[in-house]
């Protein structure tokens, strides 16, 4: 009897309250997120320069089938996605796993480096990254005086290096951001299974297997999707490094779409369709890893 | 065995540290150092720091640059945690069916690629300035509305609310408090390292944002930091020290936000992920 009356006022106030409660939200997203997406969908549909856009179809998806910078783009992308998110993925895994030791010393000093990244701007530490990795860069001096090259890398101008020292950036960028995810999800693991585990003879290499890993899944699937998403995006790091170059050696799908609605002559139709084949990959791509996470 | 595994991880360890930490200390160093001694591999902390701020603030407006950045970064991160926060809260205290569909609605927005929002958004902002100039392109406005409010924010502050004790609500409202006062006066006095984490979040990406006010922003005097950086260091002949001056300056808001809260930020992460 006392339970029944509170419970039905809880229900009269939910059905309004809580529309007030998420509603500038609601609309703040609707507005700044869904709206221009429709308004982008359109617009893939139409051709024409600057204001002057007609509808033409399918043309522009045609279009993206033919376009060598399109595909050099989406090569590159995936390029950085197969090589950068696993290495990340797995380093910060594994930092995580060293860092999260009770007995470990000065655990504190090394969580904030690794983390310390974090804290930069992807200008500002695209721009640092451009002069260090320089021909004539503290880098290739390092490398040199260690006898390690005989002569300097390219590492800015060369097709393949340029895309080596992009990929060596976003991991020195984003490893720490990943691995504080995974540090506390290791926190909140019962230290009593993997004692349970000990106990059973288990090796740590099994234990990091067997429990470590399984129980990390979901942050796995997280993080492996806001990586693929952001890889998807990437921007500031190939504009401020390499400017896409050498020729389009480095340039991502988002660059290609700036540099269509912006740079050159502003072909904002086409420059929408390009953006869907990102929405589409990143639609894809998502499920996939949903999947593959669900099987095993 | 045991000790070899420990000689390992503090190796290994050390080494990502450093690594981690040489481009700062780099940047550091450079900025105290003439461009020539830079370019030589110079590695000792030199006597240039000041000349090179001087020379900087010649070169380019930075406190302009500096000021639009703050104001931008501060007001975005207010309406940001305000609005999260309200809809957070709002989703998980006063939950319905209309209402979750709505959530896994808004969540989908997080798949949407800012490349394919950038167009459409400069046109409306361009539309905009039409009507209301104070609102359209080439205003911090522009750049603050379609940025403040996030699904990742929303979805932040629900999760964190789940631990969130209810009979405090209960309590208030015996006391007589309306459904917002206990938003205001009970939720946010109790959730402060939520609000911590997500504030560190969201001043230091506005902070940092780059592509939406390349965009947006057009005239000199109301560029951002990240952008006056960018144009630096795409000159031709780069003076390095002087850059690198500029650089640092651009890091020590976020890295000052990032120590004073790095407590509430650690725990707040923690109680989002659990």
């Amino acid at each position: 009897m006392k339970t029944a009356k509170p419970s039905i006022y809880a229900f009269n106030r939910n059905r309004l309250t809580g529309w007030w409660f998420i509603a500038i939200a609601v609309i703040m997203i609707a507005a700044f997120y869904f709206y221009p997406m429709v308004q982008a969908l359109l617009m893939s549909f139409k051709t024409g320069k600057g204001a002057n856009l007609h509808y033409t179809g399918l043309d522009n998806y045609q279009r993206l089938f033919s376009d060598k910078t399109f595909l050099t783009a989406v090569k590159n992308t995936f390029i950085y996605l197969i090589i950068q998110v696993p290495i990340m993925i797995i380093l910060a895994i594994f930092i995580s796993v060293l860092l999260n030791d009770s007995k470990l010393k000065f655990k504190g000093f090394f969580r904030t480096a690794i983390f310390l990244p974090c804290v930069t701007s992807l200008v500002a530490y695209s721009i640092v990254f451009k002069y260090l990795f320089g021909v004539d860069g503290i880098i290739n001096m390092m490398l040199t005086k260690l006898h390690l090259i005989t002569e300097p890398i390219q590492w800015i101008t060369d097709p393949f290096w340029a895309k080596v020292t992009i990929i060596i950036a976003i991991t020195w960028r984003w490893t720490g951001y990943n691995m504080i995810f995974y540090l506390s999800a290791l926190q909140n693991i019962d230290s009593s299974i993997y004692e349970a585990a000990r106990i059973d003879g288990a090796s740590s290499v099994r234990q990091f297997f067997g429990i470590t890993i399984p129980l990390l899944k979901p942050i796995i699937l997280f993080t492996s999707i806001t990586s693929t998403i952001g890889t998807l995006q990437l921007f500031d790091e190939i504009v401020n490094i390499t400017k896409g170059g050498p020729g389009n050696a480095t340039m991502s799908i988002s660059q290609y779409i700036y540099n269509l609605s912006f740079k050159y002559s502003p072909d904002f139709g086409y420059a929408a369709t390009v953006s869907y084949s990102i929405v589409i990959m990143i639609v894809i791509l998502s499920i996939v890893q949903f999947k593959a996470a669900g099987d095993k | 065995m045991e000790k070899m595994k420990r000689t390992f991880t503090y190796t290994f360890l050390s080494v990502v540290s450093l690594v981690s930490i040489f481009p700062f200390l780099w940047m550091i160093i450079s900025a105290t150092n003439k461009s020539v001694d830079v370019t030589k591999g110079k590695l000792t902390i030199g006597t240039q720091l000041l000349n090179n701020f001087k020379k900087l603030t010649e070169t380019i407006d930075l406190g302009t640059a500096f000021w639009n950045s703050a104001q931008i970064s501060i007001i975005t991160t207010v309406l940001a945690l305000l609005v999260g926060s309200l809809a957070g809260y709002g989703f998980e205290v006063y939950r319905s069916r209309a209402r979750d569909a709505v959530f896994n609605i808004l969540l989908m927005s997080m798949m949407i690629p800012f490349a394919a929002l950038m167009v459409p958004l400069f046109k409306m902002f361009a539309s905009i300035a039409n009507s209301f100039p104070s609102l359209g392109i080439n205003t911090l406005p522009a750049v603050i509305l379609p940025t403040f409010t996030t699904a990742f924010l929303i979805f932040f502050f629900r999760q964190s609310t789940k631990m969130f004790p209810r009979e405090l609500l209960e309590a208030g409202r015996i006391d007589g408090l309306r459904e917002l006062g206990l938003f205001f006066r009970i939720y946010m006095p109790t959730m402060k390292t939520t609000y911590a984490a997500a504030g560190i979040i969201t001043f230091m990406s506005s902070w940092n944002s780059y592509l939406w006010p390349l965009i947006v922003l057009q005239s000199p005097d109301k560029k951002t930091i990240p952008l006056l950086i960018s144009n630096l260091g795409s000159s031709y002949s780069p003076d390095y020290g002087v850059i690198m001056t500029a650089v640092v300056i651009s890091t020590i808001p976020t890295a000052l936000v990032f120590f004073l809260m790095q407590k509430h930020f650690v725990a707040g992460m923690t109680g989002s992920v659990k």
